[in-house]
């Protein structure tokens, strides 16, 4: 993993909850960078985030509402969070149930704004 | 959908739909068209499998080349379509996907759903014929033309 991408998804993954972080290139929904915990599985991730993600762009354009800054899939057994990062590039990270969303949220966007 | 090996239709279907793939074809490496999808010409389709298998090969000729494991896939991104070529041994050999997408879908799901084709193939193929007979061009011509009728309903 290049040093760029390292230290954004080592400091994502020591928040509390966490599962797994990935940088993730939107265009084509492959793994460009990766920090998983065992179970979590990226490759799939990744490519059904970007597709969400790219999903989502396209309503908020209809919905003339500009570009969304952050996706948040609210499941059962946790949550999917993905935060376009640069122009081609998805910040996507799996969180586990009971997990402070909030400081998680602030953390990806800081991270994402970095990385772009 | 068409298809030679009725087995292959169910997993097939299943990827097509899944993957939001807009052609799918499936071959062997000498070729020989297994099934397909979303092809509407006969000259079309046979020149996109020899096309296919032809990059399989040279890819993995270059590989080797090189000294590396032969590339299962191989994927030719365009800006507004892409294909995406990728080989799996069955008990009948091995065979090649060719798959043709649009921006409705991704490289990467189209690698997901084609690992999940590979495993649902492979789980519904019957076991490999045991005897191998001698191949006469007339029994060559007739399944070429029941191969024809199975794809394109002619």
């Amino acid at each position: 993993m290049t040093d760029a991408y390292a230290a954004p998804l080592d400091s994502l993954t020591r928040l509390r909850g966490i599962r797994g972080a990935m940088v993730v290139a939107a265009q084509d929904g492959l793994v460009v960078a990766e920090s998983l915990m065992g179970g979590v599985k990226g490759t799939p991730l990744a490519a059904l985030a970007a597709n969400l993600a790219a999903r989502v762009i396209e309503l908020s354009a209809r919905a003339a509402v500009g570009e969304p800054r952050f996706v948040h899939l609210q499941a059962q057994d946790g949550s999917l969070l993905v935060a376009p990062a640069a122009e081609e590039l998805l910040l996507v990270a799996v969180a586990g149930r009971d997990v402070p969303l909030g400081l998680i949220r602030l953390e990806m966007l800081r991270l994402a704004e970095r990385l772009a | 959908m068409r298809a030679i090996e009725p087995w292959v239709v169910t997993p097939l279907r299943s990827f097509v739909e899944e993957s939001s793939a807009r052609l799918a074809l499936l071959m062997t490496t000498s070729g020989q068209v297994v099934a397909q999808h979303g092809f509407t010409g006969a000259l079309d389709l046979m020149a996109a499998a020899a096309l296919g298998t032809g990059i399989i090969a040279s890819s993995g000729e270059l590989a080797l080349l090189m000294d590396w494991t032969p590339f299962r896939t191989v994927a030719h991104q365009g800006q507004r379509q892409s294909h995406f070529l990728g080989w799996f041994d069955t008990p009948h050999g091995r065979w090649v996907a060719l798959v043709v997408f649009g921006g409705e879908t991704k490289l990467g799901l189209v690698q997901v759903y084609f690992d999940q084709l590979v495993v649902e193939l492979l789980a519904a193929a019957p076991p490999a014929p045991v005897q191998k007979q001698e191949v006469l061009a007339a029994d060559f011509e007739r399944e070429l033309n029941a191969s024809l009728r199975a794809l394109f309903g002619r």
